[in-house]
């Protein structure tokens, strides 16, 4: 019942907002079509294939990425002007707070992913086994729920608006760049490679890639694997910083 | 005499090396209005947050209403409500949805909710806002609303953090009659905090004044004048207190932040 307020409360805000909608779509789909037009055409050239297919798999985890890490925001926002002292003094568990509300940003995030696929579709993209786009969304939503829980964690942690911009540009920017996203890790340098095959973003963005266009470079079970420990830390991490927090 | 509805003992809080609240010890007895009146700084915010479960207190222990604070935190939420110093509205979702929040994180009846919350709007006077964004309120306006939702759950005890700064004269006067209603209707026991002497003085059935994290004296209006043996509460209060001016006027977990900052600077 709690949950389901707490859920409720983040689908109410986020769509009485809607410049946050068209903000959290706008920067995926500038990516989309920046890089889709732009490498698409040496890319095939190349040898490469269609660069669309590649690419919207990479844009699609850019989207939950970005989309999750920043609803933390929302945290910072009730942390500063004072809500989250209204839930941290009612009789309710930390856990449950945290669950309602990372629920709310879990949806709104895959949401915002959802429209991002869809959209993709006028490039060109279409998913090559539609039985598996629904597997693909579950790796989406559990992704997005950890790194919302993550997020939350990280706003509990980090005190102002501008800690947490400092970790977006230092942390999440480099690991979506240094990642599997954009371009295919074989043709990268080998310091690059070792980089990008140590980052857990590759594995996320190789799940999806190889659920909806039957690319991989790791292999689903290995992607499976480490998207599901990553997922684990980043709950973990999020479940007890979001415990500590104190007002 | 009856159980109190409010113990504390030696109840202590150390951020670093600062002493925020030392070893302070005091009761309420139900029904009571109770006033904690000190400079900024002394360390009223700390303590009514520990007594909320906000901050969790060095050493000490705290009864509310049966429960003990620290160990049955869920019973002990159960039984106050609070008005916070600063809003904590949200801003971005009504007025009626804001308390619906309250009323469900409650766990008030699905039947006594709709109930409830008009009851308690219609008290505040915001009933026919209730539709409109809280972001649209005026500052005395949020403020009735947290009283409305502070309320909400029937609460025992209700914890009113300086409630009147910011407010017009109006509000102010409005939110005194509403206190005293309650205190005299549902013998509801009322702490607040407060640096308006004055108010205190209209108000609070006893007041304790707090000084350096320390209580320095407690008594009734007229206790406190005969004490100091002063004219009136005013002199009583800076004769107990000091007239120097302080520079504390962040909060005491504010203080630490900035002093933890300013030790990474040397």
């Amino acid at each position: 019942m709690e949950i389901y307020y707490l859920w409720l409360r983040q689908i109410k805000r986020y769509s009485r907002s809607r410049s946050r909608i068209i903000g959290a779509v706008g920067q995926p789909l500038l990516f989309l079509l920046a890089l889709g037009y732009g490498i698409g055409s040496l890319y095939k050239r190349a040898g490469g294939g269609n660069y669309i297919d590649f690419l919207v798999p990479g844009i699609i985890i850019q989207t939950v990425l970005f989309g999750a890490i920043f609803w933390g925001i929302n945290v910072i926002w009730d942390k500063q002007f004072g809500f989250l002292k209204e839930t941290l003094v009612a009789p309710v568990s930390r856990l449950r707070i945290l669950t309602g509300s990372a629920l709310g940003g879990t949806t709104t995030t895959v949401v915002q992913a959802s429209l991002v696929f869809f959209l993709s579709f006028f490039l060109g993209f279409r998913p090559y086994e539609w039985a598996l786009v629904p597997v693909a969304l579950i790796v989406v939503v559990a992704f997005a729920f950890a790194l919302t829980c993550f997020g939350a964690g990280l706003a509990a942690v980090v005190n102002d608006f501008q800690g947490f911009q400092a970790i977006n540009q230092f942390i999440i920017f480099p690991l979506f760049f240094l990642s599997s996203a954009l371009f295919p890790i074989s043709n990268y340098p080998e310091a690059l490679r070792i980089i990008a095959s140590l980052n857990p973003v590759s594995y996320a963005v190789d799940a999806v890639r190889t659920l909806l266009t039957n690319q991989t470079y790791f292999g689903l079970a290995k992607d499976l694997t480490v998207v599901g420990v990553t997922a684990a830390v980043l709950l973990a991490f999020g479940v007890y910083a979001f415990n500590h927090i104190e007002s | 005499m009856p159980k109190p509805i409010i113990e504390v003992k030696e109840l202590t809080k150390q951020y670093g090396d600062f002493l925020a609240v030392d070893h302070v010890s005091f009761s309420l007895q139900a029904g009571e209005i109770f006033a904690f009146l000190g400079p900024n700084g002394a360390g009223k915010s700390t303590t009514i947050k520990m007594l909320t479960t906000l901050v969790t207190p060095t050493s000490g222990e705290i009864i509310i209403a049966g429960s003990n604070v620290i160990t049955e935190q869920n019973s002990a939420r159960s039984a106050f409500g609070i008005v916070f110093q600063d809003p904590s509205l949200d801003d971005e979702l009504t007025a009626y949805e804001n308390l619906e929040l309250h009323a469900v994180l409650y766990h008030i009846d699905r039947s006594e909710r709709t109930e409830r919350i008009e009851a308690l709007m219609k008290l505040v006077e915001l009933w026919d806002r209730r539709d409109h964004l809280v972001k649209t309120f005026s500052g005395g306006m949020k403020r009735r609303l947290e009283i409305a939702r502070g309320l909400l759950h029937h609460p025992k005890v209700l914890f009113l953090d300086e409630p009147t700064s910011g407010l017009d004269a109006q509000t102010r006067n409005l939110l005194w009659q509403y206190v005293q209603r309650l205190n005299e209707d549902e013998n509801m026991t009322i702490f607040l905090t407060t640096h308006y002497i004055e108010e205190a003085e209209l108000v609070a059935d006893r007041i304790a004044i707090i000084d350096h994290g320390k209580i320095i004296a407690t008594g009734t209006p007229a206790d406190l004048i005969k004490q100091t043996k002063t004219e009136h509460l005013e002199a009583a209060y800076l004769s107990l207190t000091g007239k120097n001016l302080r520079d504390e006027d962040v909060s005491a977990s504010e203080a630490q932040r900035m002093r933890g900052r300013s030790r990474r600077n040397r």
